[in-house]
């Protein structure tokens, strides 16, 4: 079987599933004796087996399968989840996530065994009582654990099995009386199907035109929802004979087999209680009109392996209605929705210059605007991920740390499901863990030094998003040690990054900055968490590309908290237009704090520097004109029109000529050849098909 | 008339649009060619360098045009009515917009009726070594612009060039 088209599937769900094992065996290892991981673990784990089967990669399979071996030893309680059994888990899992990104890259697992954990997954097995076997017997059936599925069906419950609610026991009974045909049947689906709910649908769809069902298990919304393995069982009320039926239900492209007989309404088990109206003796009527119609009862045992193999969704509590698309398509629509606003934005223009004032066409130009503007944040809202999927390997990172540091530390994550662009998302991980070892590594103090200081003896690792407004906070911090400025200043006295003289007038502020200088590390020594050269100076490089800023609050002894602003989108935003020297320029609207009419008198030289005083802040001028190499067209008497932007809490007043308004621009790269000018963030394109260059605020603080 | 004569040969055959630079003609390989639009407004970028003139529009693409006679040394553009900015994309696959003078004509020129500039020729004098080679026709010879030099970090390409 070709199995290449569902490489993407296969990858998408290995990632889904070794992250739910991480999640879940992290939870358990807090709570050994919780149910719900267990359960979702065995599933994770089986379904992991299946998919790496199905694909044909076999040493995947084989590890997976060793673990859903200890998993189901766990389920079936002969087995207690204890730390060593947690770490080899961990390593297993780590050996599984290097076969997907070896498949990832080559389509190939790679030749590694694993044997070592293989075999220490059999010694955790083996150290369990014997006692066990039979009771996980018991309780692994329904979980399709193949090998040991000789006595009950693997996946799902054949008709002959089905139990009947006493409304649906009347329903029969009285349809019978009718001189009505019951049947039982059981439907297995082949296992390569990739369409199970729309072939079981056919199945029943087909069915319902001869006659009617009366049971169906797993339940019909379970089927819709594909939460069923490869088989399905109905009971079927029909004037129709057998052979119709079974043959509807054959025509089905992708069924594999279909098991029909007669259903024994009387004898049939019911839910309350089966001593009660099952009398035994004559019980199995109905099996031997079953080889009749299938090759044997055993071929569905034997088919029930081969289910197993095949993926197995059942681990989904709540199935969301999704569509994977590929990111690519997503930015076509993007820019399409940017070249609608150029258009709209031209069209306003152009309405507007013509002089001609039609109400009509007015009306229809804000219609049309609304419109623009929805499509915009929809498109927006499609392209938001939670900020989780990149999150969720941060637990399972600390906890390694904890172990590899010998530290003790507890992560607190809040917003996981903050929203942000898929492009920012995919970015951001790299920053936030560098981060976070940051404060594994530096931040949190050993035991002994908390102790003496009096703190908890575990240290606290936090990290919180929100929204604000259009931008997204992210804050990593611990309770540890805090940052200390002198040993920042020292360190760049001796790595050359400022000269003695310099270090002497900074401020604690300026020299906690430093750490952002290229190449700085303040490890004592080089550890595996971190510096290693890759510094905080790439956090704040990637924060800065992202056109997002970076900021940090310290106090030394108490903690420090790291805190990254993000835009929502990288792509449209809201700018204010403003004319400098005739020459039009967008400042986004975002970094703006307020617009001020300053008198010339009001300006003040503090260092050969021109400030105001706004509101008691002394904030500093700059001329855009001189900045950006142009003339100012307005007379030095004239009041001047300040933008006052903000970077973090510090203000700057931007001299401008002219206000134009706000408008809702798309950022358009200025390309290589032209990017020297810091100032310059990119350019838009305005209605009328001119340029504005806009005005990187963050440069100009 | 040029085609005809040029099919003879055994070279391969290329067209060039012939461009007005100052008195010189220049040849510009039409595979390179995007699109060659009027002079319009162009949109200055503060401090970059001086042949830069700033930014254009194409098609809702940001393109950045320099000017190639301040490129090449040559003084400032008088922009009249037949000046042009033609649209290239470079091999890097980046578009660039240059200012000439004027458009003349399409010219196919065999590969054997170009002669290759020789790497000690071209840095005799400035304004040659943004040529590549130079081809005779019958209205005469025109200089094949080497676009390489138009790419970035000029200065590297063309040490590494020859």
């Amino acid at each position: 079987m070709d199995v290449s088209q569902y490489l993407g599937v296969f990858l998408d769900e290995a990632k889904e599933h070794i992250q739910s094992l991480n999640d879940n065996i992290m939870a358990l290892e807090q709570d050994p004796t919780n149910e719900d991981c267990i359960n979702e673990i065995f599933r994770a784990a089986h379904s992991m087996k299946g998919m790496a089967g199905t694909m044909g990669y076999k040493r995947m399979q084989q590890l997976t399968h060793d673990m859903e071996d200890v998993f189901s030893d766990v389920r079936a309680g002969s087995l207690k989840v204890d730390s060593n059994m947690t770490d080899t888990l961990f390593q297993c899992l780590d050996a599984v996530q290097a076969y997907v990104d070896k498949i990832t890259e080559t389509q190939d697992e790679g030749t590694e065994d694993n044997a070592h954990l293989i075999k220490a997954l059999a010694d955790i097995r083996a150290g369990k009582s014997g006692a066990a076997s039979s009771e996980q017997a018991a309780e692994a059936p329904k979980t399709a654990d193949a090998p040991k599925a000789d006595a009950a069906p693997a996946t799902g419950t054949s008709w002959k099995e089905i139990r009947l609610e006493p409304s649906v026991r009347s329903t029969l009974e009285s349809a019978a009386e009718e001189g009505k045909k019951i049947y039982g049947l059981t439907v297995q689906i082949q296992d390569s199907c990739i369409l199970k709910a729309a072939r079981a649908f056919l199945v029943f769809k087909g069915i319902e035109d001869v006659g009617e069902i009366a049971v169906s298990e797993p339940s019909t919304q379970d089927i819709e929802d594909e939460k069923f393995d490869f088989t399905f069982s109905l009971v079927v009320i029909t004037d129709a004979d057998m052979d119709k039926v079974s043959g509807i239900a054959k025509n089905v492209s992708e069924i594999e087999s279909v098991d029909i007989g007669e259903f024994d309404v009387k004898n049939a088990k019911s839910t309350e209680d089966k001593e009660d109206t099952a009398p035994a003796p004559e019980i199995r009527e109905a099996p031997k009109a079953a080889p009749a119609v299938t090759s044997a009862p055993a071929a569905k045992t034997a088919a029930a392996p081969a289910a197993a193999g095949g993926k197995k969704p059942v681990g989904k509590p709540v199935v969301n209605r999704t569509v994977r698309v590929d990111i690519d398509k997503l930015d076509v629509l993007m820019n399409l929705v940017s070249e609608l606003i150029i258009a709209k934005n031209s069209l306003i223009s152009a309405t507007t210059s013509s002089g001609a004032t039609n109400s009509a066409v007015d009306e229809q130009i804000e219609y049309l605007e609304s419109v623009t503007t929805n499509l915009h944040e929809s498109v927006m809202k499609v392209r938001m991920v939670p900020i989780e999927s990149v999150l969720q390997k941060f637990p399972r990172m600390i906890r390694d740390l904890n172990k590899s540091l010998g530290k003790k530390m507890e992560l607190t994550m809040t917003g996981e499901d903050t929203e942000m662009d898929r492009t920012v998302v995919d970015e951001i991980g790299d920053p936030l863990m560098h981060l976070l070892r940051n404060s594994a590594d530096h931040g949190i103090e050993p035991a002994e030094v908390r102790a003496e200081r009096g703190k908890p003896e575990v240290g606290q690792i936090f990290l919180h998003a929100y929204q604000d407004g259009n931008s997204v906070v992210i804050e990593v911090g611990d309770d540890g040690n805090g940052i200390d400025a002198e040993v920042v200043k020292q360190k760049a006295i001796e790595k050359g990054v400022v000269t003695p003289e310099q270090a002497e007038t900074m401020s604690e502020k300026q020299c906690i900055e430093l750490l952002f200088h290229p190449g700085f590390s303040t490890a004592k020594q080089v550890s595996e968490i971190s510096g290693r050269g890759v510094g905080l100076d790439v956090v704040k490089s990637k924060v800065e590309s992202l056109s997002g800023e970076v900021d940090v609050k310290t106090k030394l002894g108490v903690g420090s908290t790291w805190t990254i602003r993000l835009p929502l989108t990288l792509a449209i935003i809201q700018a204010l237009m403003v004319v400098i020297g005739g020459e039009k320029y967008a400042i986004p609207l975002d970094s703006i704090q307020s617009i001020e009419n300053i008198p010339p008198t009001d300006i003040k030289l503090v260092s050969n520097r021109e400030v105001i005083n706004l509101r008691g802040n002394v904030t500093r001028l700059v001329r855009m004109n001189e900045a950006l190499d142009i003339e100012s067209k307005k007379t030095a008497d004239e009041d001047l029109v300040v933008v006052i932007v903000k970077k973090g809490e510090q203000l700057v007043g931007l001299v401008i000529d002219e206000l134009m308004g706000q408008q809702e621009i798309v950022i358009k790269p200025l390309g290589k050849y032209i990017n020297k000018c810091k100032f310059i963030s990119g350019a838009t394109i305005l209605g009328d098909g001119e340029i504005a260059l806009i005005l990187d605020t963050n440069a100009l603080v | 008339m040029n085609e005809l004569r040029n099919t003879q040969d055994a070279g391969e055959l290329i067209q060039y649009i012939v461009i007005k630079l100052g008195d010189e003609q220049y040849g510009i390989d039409i595979k390179y060619i995007d699109n060659i639009v009027r002079m319009q407004q162009i949109t200055r970028v503060p401090k970059v360098e001086h042949f830069l003139k700033g930014v254009i529009n194409i098609r809702g693409e940001i393109v950045p045009v320099m000017s190639l006679r301040l490129k090449m040394g040559i003084k400032e553009d008088e922009i009249t009515s037949k000046s042009r900015i033609i649209i290239l994309r470079l091999e890097s696959g980046d578009l660039i917009g240059i200012i000439v003078d004027q458009v003349n004509q399409v010219l196919t020129l065999s590969t054997t009726d170009v002669e290759k500039v020789r790497y000690d020729d071209k840095n005799q004098k400035a304004g040659n070594s943004f040529i590549s080679g130079v081809g005779k026709y019958e209205g005469g010879l025109v200089s094949i612009l080497d676009l390489s030099t138009l790419e970035l970090d000029t200065k590297d390409k063309k040490d590494k060039k020859d």
